[in-house]
């Protein structure tokens, strides 16, 4: 059971109907943890002995554990989900049972669960590296290709020992962060230091570790886009701080206005909030827009003048499908305004999750950061040694996403060709569920200029909205369960991202394989179609 | 000029409280040595790897395999790999529709949670369930995410052994607890004390905390003590009387070094016990890939096991997990391989079984080497290392070392240790960093460097130790 899901829809449904009083949603069941059976004492019984157990709420239950775990909430893998797992298991058992064959997972950024191949070439690699007793015998070049054997070597002579089981250094491999960070310098054009990187486990570990070092109570703030990918609310919620909300403009293709950051600002400060630090996601999640030069220009001058640290979330860097648009670090930005090292502090996350690799499993990632002091280095290097490091083989990923093949290596033309055959693929994919979802009566779409999301705006009938209070859900969670039990489809409603208040979205990806587009659209329209026959005012 | 939010003065407390000394002063400082091209030994950190330990080859087989599975469509793959590391590759590629490259389930791959609860019911005899089991990147980030989800404000206390493993304390820190710390006793070889321990509970108590948990590391860390079951039964009582949760890491169960006390588990005395205790003490177990004879800690596979925790609670604490989406696929093979290795008639048997025996018979003879060695040197006393990995003499320093310490403006041990570090290139943990009683000193070394190295790793402390004695104590008084 995801009450939490349940709780947070209870409240937007209250906050937009104006005092409307709602009923508690149903909870999907979650299975009971089973009681275990009772044993047969043993010998061991020490009846005699034992008293029984002080009085009181057990030492870790819902009563007494960490209120800032009850307040963080994550809709990506939330309430929908489950239900949708729970269909699932009803389809292996009886699979004549629902209006579909499948359920399909468009809610959350996991392409390589969805048919996405890996890269081979860095598949080669990290497979050497995995058993790099491999690298010493003659028959391994009939396995693997050459320059995959090269890399593997020049890895693993970075790594001390050579032992890719041992925990690195605690910022991850030297070796290994200075190729990312001249992978950074060559996409940059300025210089990047592999002291200033911290190796992760995804880039998600990153971003807590900031949240931690930055807020120290609730009068912290952090200004985060609305929408926004919920890692950021609930690493905020987690850490005892407050969200501070900043509204992208629907209108303007989700267009970021620093006078909207500066109002909010203001706001913030007026109530005692200190704000600590501006989160920008761009390539935008789940918004897709693609920020342009000289509204980051803006935005750094922003964060400079007002004293804000600058958390880049740049995860999407490499998923951009509009030629009018591209990616530009906010270092680079930062740089080319002629700030420097110094004059800025700086946090820019990156992972192998996304991109044209959809590494997730792996979980490898890393936060470049200038413009602090020593000291703060200090706490920072401190705060991830109690972890000792991030997964070597991440590192390694890294490291390969960073510095992959150039022209003239034997892997180049058939990495380009897997590289390219994605990239494009995601942007007919783009394209073709943006022009279906505009098509729909009630629905308007903005372009997906990046990142793998699409967060289409329904427009609802209000008897649409009446059914939806009627059963005690927020109408983007009641029109996300009509479609996922008429189709299979799963999709995470606009709630669990924040969305203007009294608007509504639904966050789908673009990632189910190519083949399968053209159905689930059309059983999507199918859906869509009855559903506003049905409620049509 | 105005506060920058970075500056160091206005980050959260919590950050600066936190120590961990295991890679701390002594280890930047003999890392700045090693660049200056010193050798260094160091034995800072279980990190056996980094020490010469090979890795076991089954378990890299498998996931090398899992990470290309092109390979497995490849003719040669058969000269390359034995049939049951490709067997248990597409074993495990079946349990994961994305490959290594899927986020997993929040909680782990389920079909290897199932081979962790099958394993855990092979060692304990009662079976557990799947469902209350997440895998987890390394076992710290398990313990950090269990002692989150207890820890409310700074009134709330964890119980934790002194001296403990510093992930405990600096979790502690980091997440506004208190540390409430009970002794064990190095002359009655690290024993717990209960009388002490219920004195420590009571005074804790009397100054406002509620006492939540207590963590016991079994075998100890950096003590290596095994509890006895009776030592056990005394704990899950003591948990039980005083409503604590109880937090057993264990993640050294596969490195035992003496026969008298074999490894037993929490869970196991507690449901030998039987209820009520069996039905309603809360339990979460920590295990890892890091320890043992595996030693693959640069993979962070680890996982935790809850006991009689209310399905509420279960629910928030996998919606945290689910949070950082799911934790590394390839550590969760590791994972399934380490808890179900090859058996007798599986092609990889022989080999598997070997390698592992070296580690563990090199390791057990280890540890009596260096406690043996330790004990051989003038103002050092150490207790056996009966299991884990690490050695923690007690080293009787001189009033004058103490003074000159002081006068360097250094803890006596980090004192002895930077001498120790820059006279012989060994690196080790000062004893304050895992906490000791006022006034006794220790450090902290690992067992780990290669075999072969130790007669002359040995020597060389012994040689520094002897004329640092002789140097702030005079000569011996024979």
């Amino acid at each position: 059971m995801r009450r939490f899901a349940a709780d947070r829809a209870r409240r937007a449904v209250a906050a937009s109907l104006r005092g409307a009083a709602s009923r508690s949603a149903a909870p999907s069941p979650h299975p009971p943890a089973p009681r275990h059976p009772a044993y047969p004492v043993g010998a061991a019984a020490m009846a005699a002995a034992m008293s029984t157990a002080a009085a009181g709420a057990p030492p870790v239950s819902l009563d007494t554990i960490n209120p800032k775990v009850l307040k963080c909430e994550y809709a990506v893998r939330g309430e929908i989900v489950t239900h949708a797992q729970n269909l699932q298991q009803e389809l292996q058992k009886n699979p004549e049972s629902l209006p579909f064959d499948e359920i399909l997972y468009c809610n959350i950024g996991n392409p390589q669960s969805l048919g996405q191949q890996p890269v081979t070439y860095f598949r080669e690699v990290l497979s050497l590296c995995d058993h790099p007793a491999l690298l010493d015998k003659s028959e391994t070049h009939a396995l693997y290709s050459s320059d995959a054997i090269e890399r593997a070597w020049q890895i693993i002579e970075k790594i001390p020992g050579r032992a890719t089981g041992a925990y690195s250094h605690s910022q991850g491999v030297k070796g290994l962060r200075d190729e990312i960070a001249a992978g950074i310098a060559t996409r940059d054009g300025f210089h990047a230091s592999g002291d200033n990187i911290f190796l992760t486990d995804g880039a998600s570990p990153a971003v807590h570790m900031m949240m931690q070092l930055l807020i120290s109570s609730e009068k912290d703030g952090i200004l985060c886009p609305i929408p926004q990918y919920p890692l950021y609310s609930a690493s905020i919620a987690l850490h005892g701080g407050s969200l501070v909300p900043y509204f992208l403009d629907e209108e303007a293709g989700w267009g970021l206005e620093v006078d909207e950051l500066k109002k909010q600002l203001e706001e913030a400060r007026s109530k005692g909030i200190t704000v600590r630090a501006l989160v920008v996601i761009n390539p935008g999640n789940p918004t897709g827009q693609v920020l342009a030069e000289e509204n980051q220009k803006k935005i750094v001058e922003f964060c400079k003048n007002d004293g804000l640290v600058l958390l880049a979330d740049e995860v999407y860097q490499e998923n951009i499908y509009v030629e009018d648009k591209q990616f530009h670090s906010f270092k680079k930005i930062a740089r080319s305004l002629g700030y420097t090292d110094d004059d800025l502090p700086l946090v820019s996350f990156q992972s192998v999750s996304k991109g044209y690799y959809g590494e997730c499993g792996k979980r490898g990632g890393y936060m470049e950061i200038t413009g602090f002091s020593p000291e703060v280095r200090e706490q920072i290097y401190k705060v991830a040694s109690i972890n000792l490091c991030s997964n070597v083989s991440g590192q390694i990923l890294a490291s390969l996403v960073m510095n992959p093949p150039k022209a003239g290596d034997e892997s180049f033309e058939s990495f380009m060709l897997e590289r390219d055959d994605i990239l494009s693929s995601l942007a007919r994919r783009a394209k073709a569920l943006e022009e279906a979802f505009n098509s729909l009566e009630g629905i308007t779409c903005n372009k997906a200029e990046g990142a793998m999301y699409l967060f289409p705006r329904l427009h609802l009938p209000q008897k649409a909205i009446g059914a939806a209070q009627a059963a005690g859900t927020a109408p983007d969670a009641y029109y996300a369960k009509r479609l996922l039990e008429a189709t299979g489809i799963v999709v995470v409603p606009g709630s669990g991202f924040g969305q203007v208040p009294g608007t509504w979205h639904f966050r789908c990806t673009i990632l189910p394989q190519e083949d399968k587009i053209p159905a689930i659209i059309s059983r999507f329209k199918e859906f869509h179609e009855k559903f506003m026959d049905e409620f049509r005012d | 000029m105005a506060r920058k939010p970075l500056d160091y003065e206005e980050l959260n407390e919590n950050v600066k409280k936190v120590r961990y000394a295991v890679r701390g002063e002594l280890y930047l400082r003999a890392s700045e040595l090693q660049k200056e091209g010193k050798k260094i030994i160091f034995t800072n950190v279980g990190n056996p790897h980094a020490l010469g330990q090979k890795p076991l080859t089954f378990g890299r087989q498998v996931v090398a395999l899992c990470q290309a599975p092109f390979l497995l469509d490849d003719p040669h793959v058969g000269l390359m790999f034995p049939a049951d590391a490709i067997a248990r590759a597409k074993h495990y590629l079946a349990m994961t529709p994305g490959g290594l490259g899927a986020y997993s389930d929040s909680r782990g791959i389920p079909g290897i949670r199932k081979e962790v609860a099958d394993f855990i019911h092979k060692r304990d005899g009662y079976p557990t369930d799947p469902e209350l089991i997440y895998l987890t990147d390394g076992a710290s980030q398990g313990v950090m995410q269990i002692l989150n989800t207890i820890i409310r404000n700074e009134r709330d206390g964890i119980l934790v052994p002194v001296p403990q493993y510093p992930l405990y304390s600096a979790s502690i820190s980091l997440y506004g607890g208190s540390l409430v710390p009970y002794y064990l006793e190095e002359e009655a070889n690290w024993s717990l004390d209960f009388v002490n321990i219920r004195q420590t509970v009571a005074e804790a108590r009397s100054k406002g905390i509620t006492v939540r948990a207590m963590v016991i590391i079994n075998p100890g860390n950096p003590t290596g003590q095994c509890l006895s079951e009776a030592n056990i039964k005394e704990v899950l009582q003591f948990c039980y009387h005083e409503n604590l949760v109880l937090l057993a890491d264990e993640v050294y169960q596969q490195n035992i070094f003496q026969d008298e006390r074999p490894f037993i588990s929490a869970r196991k005395v507690m449901f030998d016990m039987g209820p009520p205790l069996s039905r309603e003490l809360q339990l979460v177990s920590f295990h890892t890939v890091s320890k043992g004879n595996w030693g693959e800690c640069g993979q962070r596979g680890g996982y935790f096991e809850m006991t009689n925790l209310p399905p509420k609670t279960v629910d928030e604490i996998y919606k945290v997990a689910s949070i950082s989406l799911s934790p590394n696929v390839p550590g969760q093979i590791f994972m399934g391989v380490m808890i179900n290795p090859p058996k007798p008639g599986d092609v990889s048997y022989p080999k598997f079984t070997a390698e592992s025996k070296y580690v563990h018979e090199s390791l057990r003879r280890r540890a009596r080497m260096m406690t043996d060695g330790f004990n051989s040197c003038r103002n050092v006393v150490c207790n056996f290392t009966e299991g884990a990995m690490y050695s923690f003499p007690q080293i009787r320093l001189p009033p004058r070392a103490i003074e000159a310490a002081k006068r360097a403006g250094k803890a006596p041990d980090v004192f002895y240790c930077l001498k120790l570090l820059e006279a012989t290139g060994i690196s080790t943990v000062p004893g304050s960093g895992f906490g000791q009683k006022e006034g006794v000193f220790h450090l902290r070394t690992t067992i780990l460097p290669a075999e072969e190295d130790f007669p002359a790793i040995m020597s060389s402390f012994k040689k520094f130790n002897d004329s640092f004695m002789e140097q702030y104590e005079g000569y011996s008084r024979m």
